[in-house]
């Protein structure tokens, strides 16, 4: 399910535009990201009000452009805090998931999980400068850890294998394989001499191939793959090399699979999270727009008519009585999930693309350890461990490394398929402990060293009933374009009115077009 | 977050997964767990217990927060066995479609399971034959 235009991309790249991309950057023209730098509204909104409908990365960002444009805006919040699915759980937190189940966050302080956005690639530069402009600090979040683990229950008597190795090899007999052929004149047709000579040079550079092009156990693989003994000092110095695995056995575990999770464009180094946890950003957008927010506000209708907007609201808490708020424009981040079910005033185009979207589910779950076992024991700093149990991941924390003392683990992360629902299906305190019986599998430690955990799926959560928006081709195809254009006074954004979806990017990058549009209307009328 | 990836790492290992469930186990009690990206439950009870349950809540009461998960308890709308199977066939608003993950035979158990149990007693079972019809 690559997307035909990632392909598209990957095929150009093949096809040889490099020249083309060296012009162009020598020009300043290339550019990863739709961000064109900080938002100029230029032109009087002469007093003109905007609602925004939902207080997390898209509305805040409308928030604050908006009001330094010179707007007069109100933010509704259901929440009782900013962020929405910006979110960070530390000890001492408590939640209600939909169902009733309450789980109080035990982790010690200063530990943490992230339980929905948790990285953000360099290329994200409008999240990136709004990190800048609010003074929100980085750190790397580490996508690749060579020394993590791929581990599948289908090879390897089930041994959990570092990504070192299976890279190394996987990279190792592929180049022997192609070097063979090469040798043997099958590449005469494709590849001239000259370039077959350049070619068994890579290769044997690339795949860590012996003088005659084998792939093998030897010093010069082990640095790839690395050693059964590593180098020391003294009388212990010399190191041994270690034995690759054969062909056959890595492509039928299909641990090969799990490389592309270091390889795609969203998951390259250098990646970020905030010092902290995420949701160091929503706090840092409510020092800017915190005055703006009404919390506790569950919107329960969209009016609008020639002259204005009028949304209709109940206190969370206390939802006897419906309150209005009016303005002359709204920008509505509510995720589709909920906004579907709402009463508004759109025409059939939006509303049709409203009802078009179904939610994704997801759920993550924290684990704390007594120890940082993963570090003392194995050594394994930060970075992810993929496996085809339905846990899928393993992710190490990405900070206070090589100490003593408790640590937490992202015990799980399931996103769409089968397991995502089950897991969505047990109570909390049975998320958590299948993660920590799976987890034992690739971890024998977890069984003596595991003190408590929280989990979040995305489904039961109250203020977005799923995890992100999850366009298929067909929908977006039919139905994109209509979700974003500005219908009478209101306009859509957030995740699932962008080509990001669940990112925390494609928010930003959705609010920004909608506000640009909507000002460039209020200026002309 | 990683829905691309995860999508294209679903789509292989669903041309690898058989059928069997993995990793019953004490902790876990009996929960069951598919290895692909279809589910592997077969009984409507299963199913329900494993899917619906997630938004629709273990007695099919649904829940309310910012939006709703309506209500499958002594729901009229069940009547016709026609919506049930359209709905968990293609989804409707947040509602995922499951017609991908589920086999005509999985989607009619599981409605069946729902219009025979939490106050509905609606006796004219669907068929797997009937799930076919309802896939465009």
């Amino acid at each position: 399910m690559i997307k035909r235009r990632d392909l598209l991309t990957l095929i150009g790249t093949i096809a040889g535009s490099s020249a083309m991309y060296h012009a162009m950057t020598s020009l300043g023209f290339a550019s990863e990201s739709a961000y064109k730098g900080p938002l100029r509204l230029a032109g009087d909104p002469k007093g003109a009000s905007v609602l925004i409908l939902g207080a997390g990365l898209a509305g805040m960002t409308a928030a604050l452009e908006l009001r330094k444009a010179g707007y007069k805006v109100q933010i509704l919040e259901f929440n009782s805090r900013a962020g929405g699915r910006n979110w960070t759980i530390r000890g001492g937190d408590s939640f209600v998931e939909l169902g009733g189940h309450r789980q109080k966050c035990e982790f010690e302080e200063g530990l943490y999980i992230n339980p929905g956005p948790w990285r953000i690639p360099y290329h994200h530069r409008a999240l990136l400068d709004y990190c800048r402009r609010l003074n929100v600090a980085l750190e790397p979040f580490i996508q690749l850890n060579h020394n993590a683990y791929l581990h599948t229950t289908r090879a390897f008597h089930g041994r959990p294998q570092r990504v070192r190795s299976i890279k190394a090899d996987f990279q190792g007999q592929v180049s022997e394989l192609l070097a063979k052929v090469t040798q043997q004149g099958k590449l005469d047709e494709a590849v001239t001499k000259e370039d077959q000579e350049i070619l068994l040079q890579a290769l044997r550079a690339w795949g860590a191939l012996d003088r005659d092009y084998k792939y093998n156990a030897n010093l010069g693989s082990a640095e790839f793959r690395g050693y059964s003994r590593d180098p020391g000092g003294g009388l212990t110095a010399d190191p041994l090399p270690s034995d690759p695995i054969a062909l056959p056995e890595i492509l039928r575990s299909r641990l090969w699979l799990a490389l592309q999770s270091f390889a795609r464009y969203n998951f390259q180094t250098t990646m970020f999270q905030p010092v902290g946890g995420m949701d160091m950003i929503g706090k840092a957008f409510a020092r800017e727009v915190g005055d703006l927010i009404r919390y506790n506000a569950k919107v329960t209708q969209i009016q609008q008519n020639g002259s204005g907007v009028t949304v209709s609201y109940v206190d969370a808490v206390n939802p006897s009585a419906v309150q209005q708020a009016t303005a002359d424009w709204c920008v509505c981040t509510i995720p589709l999930s909920i906004l579907s079910q709402l009463p508004i005033d759109v025409g059939a185009p939006m509303k049709n693309a409203i009802e078009a979207v179904p939610y994704a589910a997801s759920v993550k779950i924290g684990l704390q350890f007594k120890r940082r076992f993963w570090e003392e024991d194995e050594a394994i700093y930060g970075g992810i461990s993929f496996t085809d149990l339905p846990i899928r991941q393993i992710a190490y924390p990405n900070y206070g490394f090589n100490r003593s003392g408790r640590g937490i683990l992202l015990g799980a992360y399931l996103f769409e398929g089968a397991n995502a629902y089950e897991f969505t299906a047990m109570t909390p305190a049975e998320r958590v402990a299948s993660a920590v019986e799976f987890g034992s599998l690739i971890h024998p430690q977890y069984k003596d060293e595991f003190e408590t955990g929280v989990a979040v799926a995305w489904h039961r959560v109250p203020f977005t009933l799923g995890c992100s928006g999850e366009w298929s081709d067909a929908g977006r195809a039919q139905h994109y374009r209509n979700l974003c254009q500005i219908d009478g006074r209101i306009v859509l954004a957030g995740e699932h009115a962008s080509d990001l979806p669940a990112w925390q990017e494609g928010a930003i990058l959705s609010s920004l077009d909608a506000i640009g549009r909507l000002h460039e209307r209020v200026v002309k009328t | 977050m990683m829905m691309r990836l995860m999508a294209s790492l679903i789509a292989v290992l669903t041309l690898l997964s058989a059928t069997a469930a993995i990793g019953q186990d004490s902790a876990a009690g009996r929960r069951t767990f598919s290895d692909g990206y279809r589910f592997v439950e077969m009984t409507g009870e299963e199913l329900f217990a494993n899917v619906c349950q997630g938004c629709h809540m273990p007695d099919a009461m649904g829940a309310s927060g910012a939006g709703t998960y309506p209500s499958l308890a002594a729901n009229k709308n069940l009547e016709s066995g026609a919506y049930p199977i359209f709905l968990v066939v293609n989804g409707r608003r947040g509602m995922p479609a499951f017609g991908d993950m589920m086999t005509d035979g999985q989607v009619a158990a599981v409605v069946n399971y729902l219009r025979t149990h939490f106050g509905n007693d609606f006796q004219d079972a669907v068929t797997a034959k009937d799930v076919q019809d309802a896939r465009r």
